[in-house]
């Protein structure tokens, strides 16, 4: 025990920081080494059912460099970048939909009361209790031709005939919207929990009209929280394929499902992987471009007290 | 020129649910006063002074500033600005564009906009500081800006929320004397809210005791603490020894009042023999001394308890009847070195220095 206790207050800092970095190095960049070197390999009937990039043959080392598979994705484009086009666009439109439901909402809660705050939380993250799957099935229930929406619209007599609401961008995005608002409410609240009321009311006390305070003081203060929020659903949702798949028609194919036929349908995972690092350098290039900013900005802030304080 | 006060606040009442936060409350306020709202935390100050800027709606009465009454005017629109407790000042601006946040608001052209945003760090000594973003200047500095941002619509009364309160003691007593020597250069009417009777008596020529939501005494510093109304106000500025009594003889203007300590004080007028009196007075008039003098108002007293802060020493001596008297000697130097714990002496005090409380 006192060996242990020992080993602990001398190495407990390394510990605790090594060790999920090792957790981290071997469940998460090795695996991604592994796609990125799978991308560059030649396909093979076999197991696993690519050659090998590199070892050591008859002739000793040997490597087998091949950019094929990246070449296929722009020769193929109509069947890989238009998907990738899909997926972006249905990712962006998400996001800003998503933006403009959850401003209101996460302002609404941060101004409640304290104890309808903790309630209203609890509702925003009711819907992670149940299955995603679970939820777009209910929401195909409600918009289907013979729907509950539908058939009470008919019972009420306000329409003629059914309106078509499922396998269009309206069920699309309702559907994402469903699946993703609470990553954007979240990150929003988080920030205007923080925002100092008195900082609206000398606003309002020194001429801003609730307009302006909105706009010079409320929706710059919360950008943080604008920035996760987005980056919160964007990411994930780039690879969903799931909700379109549903509730969407066939004439849009994501990224993701591309990725999903060429990995276990056509068994290609040389291209598989060449579409998973073409979908993690649509995903990385925000965060960095967010990273970027956030770190000029503060480095800009950095770089003006220095020239102060050698001025003064 | 009479007429109208400046600033009249009439029969003003606010409820918080049960609470009454201000309690049918009037008060007259000239033009370029520095007015200071004392009180505990609680006592309402707070929200008489939201109420006059403009963020609290008032249940009953009227607030007029410059005669026009201001029960409809929005706080953006009124000839008021008001420096937060915390500053308030916005963390995404610089000095300037804080500064400049208002004068933007009032669609001022650039160059007016300018020159007094210039103005105004000149006017706060902070010239050359207005690149700066509130989280690079200290607490003091921050001070000032939000000072200045207040200014600079020129409004016609300024509402300070404890302006001072998260300032070092040093920073604060310089901070004090450079307040009240801009509200003097500027002539804007100023009313300083503050639980710190020690600020409040230095910055305002009349302080006004609030608690319960109601206002307790209205008067100069020199007044509220020479002359208190009741022992709310002697207890709440200062320190202060109270003794009881009971009025034996009143004539020639002096009273002769027996209890546990028999006093002879000056009659303030409308107290007669039989009359139950409440006195109280001032550590710093009562003199201690190991000879007895012989005067009027002398006590044999032990020392209880001492205690040496540099200036002066405080003591907690026990008087007959077992009545505690706190005084403060300064420490100058005498023929008799000061008196020491469990030690007896006598002290004195002077029949124009007793306070006489009718409460």
């Amino acid at each position: 025990m006192a060996a242990v206790r020992h080993f602990l207050t001398r190495h407990g800092r390394r510990l605790v920081v090594w060790l999920p970095l090792l957790w981290l190095v071997v469940f998460f960049a090795l695996p991604l080494v592994e796609v990125a070197q799978t991308s560059f390999t030649e396909p093979r009937r076999g197991i696993p059912p690519f050659a090998p990039l590199w070892g050591f043959g008859e002739d000793g080392f040997f490597t087998n460099f091949n950019l094929e598979n990246y070449g296929l994705l722009v020769e193929y484009s109509q069947d890989y970048l238009r998907p990738a086009g899909n997926s972006v666009r249905l990712a962006f439109f998400s996001t800003l939909i998503c933006l403009v439901f959850a401003y209101p909402m996460a302002w609404w809660i941060a101004r409640s009361s304290p104890s309808h705050r903790a309630i209203l939380l609890v509702l925003v993250m009711l819907p992670f209790w149940t299955s995603s799957l679970l939820r777009i099935y209910a929401l195909i229930g409600l918009l289907n031709t013979n729907g509950f929406i539908n058939s009470m619209l008919l019972q009420l007599g306000l329409i003629e005939a059914p309106i078509r609401m499922m396998q269009t961008d309206f069920s699309i995005y309702m559907g994402m919207l469903l699946t993703y608002l609470p990553l954007m409410i979240l990150p929003l609240y988080a920030v205007m929990i923080r925002l100092d009321d008195d900082l609206l009311d000398a606003a309002a006390d020194l001429g801003a009209s609730r307009v302006e305070v909105f706009r010079t003081i409320v929706l710059p203060l919360t950008v943080p929280g604008i920035i996760a929020g987005s980056l919160l659903v964007f990411i994930p949702a780039v690879g969903e394929f799931v909700i379109p798949a549903l509730l969407g028609g066939p004439e849009q194919v994501m990224i993701g499902k591309v990725l999903w036929t060429e990995f276990f349908r056509n068994r290609d995972w040389p291209v598989a992987s060449a579409i998973a690092m073409l979908l993690l350098a649509i995903l990385a290039l925000p965060i960095i471009y967010a990273r970027y900013q956030d770190g000029r900005e503060t480095a800009l802030d950095r770089a003006e007290d220095a020239g102060r304080g050698g001025a003064a | 020129m009479t007429g109208s006060p400046f600033i009249r606040i009439s029969n003003v009442t606010r409820r918080f649910g049960d609470v009454v936060a201000v309690d049918d409350l009037s008060l007259d306020i000239d033009k370029g006063e520095l007015f200071c709202l004392l009180g505990a935390s609680g006592c309402g100050k707070t929200t008489l002074l939201r109420m006059l800027a403009g963020f609290e709606s008032v249940d009953s009465g009227s607030i007029e500033i410059d005669g026009i009454d201001m029960s409809r005017v929005p706080p953006a629109t009124r000839p008021v600005n008001i420096m937060f407790q915390n500053y308030a000042l916005f963390p995404h601006m610089t000095v300037d564009s804080n500064i400049a946040y208002g004068l933007k608001r009032a669609g001022l052209p650039r160059a007016e906009i300018e020159s007094r945003v210039t103005e105004l760090l000149r006017l706060v000594r902070l010239s050359g500081m207005g690149g700066r973003k509130p989280h690079q200047l200290s607490g003091g500095q921050r001070q000032r800006v939000a000072l200045a941002r207040a200014l600079a619509r020129r409004p016609k009364l300024l509402l300070l929320d404890e302006p001072l309160a998260a300032l070092d003691k040093k920073l604060r007593e310089d901070t004090q004397f450079e307040l009240v020597d801009i509200q003097e250069r500027l002539e804007t009417t100023f009313i300083v809210v503050t639980h710190d009777q020690e600020e409040a008596m230095t910055l305002a020529s009349r302080i006004g005791v609030m608690d319960a939501g109601k206002l307790v005494q209205v008067d100069s510093p020199r007044m509220l603490y020479d002359r208190p109304k009741n022992s709310f106000i002697a207890d709440f500025l200062g320190t202060v020894s109270f003794l009881e009594g009971k009025v034996k003889s009143a004539k020639g203007g002096m009273l002769q009042i027996d209890g546990p300590i028999p006093v002879t004080a000056v009659d303030p007028g409308g107290f007669a023999a039989g009359d139950d009196v409440r006195m109280a007075i001032r550590p710093e008039k009562i003199s201690l001394s190991r000879e007895s003098g012989g005067g009027v108002n002398e006590v044999k007293v032990t020392v209880e308890d001492m205690a040496f802060t540099g200036v002066a020493s405080n003591y907690r001596v026990a008087g007959p009847g077992g009545v505690l008297l706190k005084l403060t000697q300064p420490n100058m130097r005498r023929g008799e070195p000061a008196l020491e714990w469990e030690e007896t002496g006598y002290a004195a005090f002077d029949p124009a220095d007793v306070v006489l409380l009718r409460d």
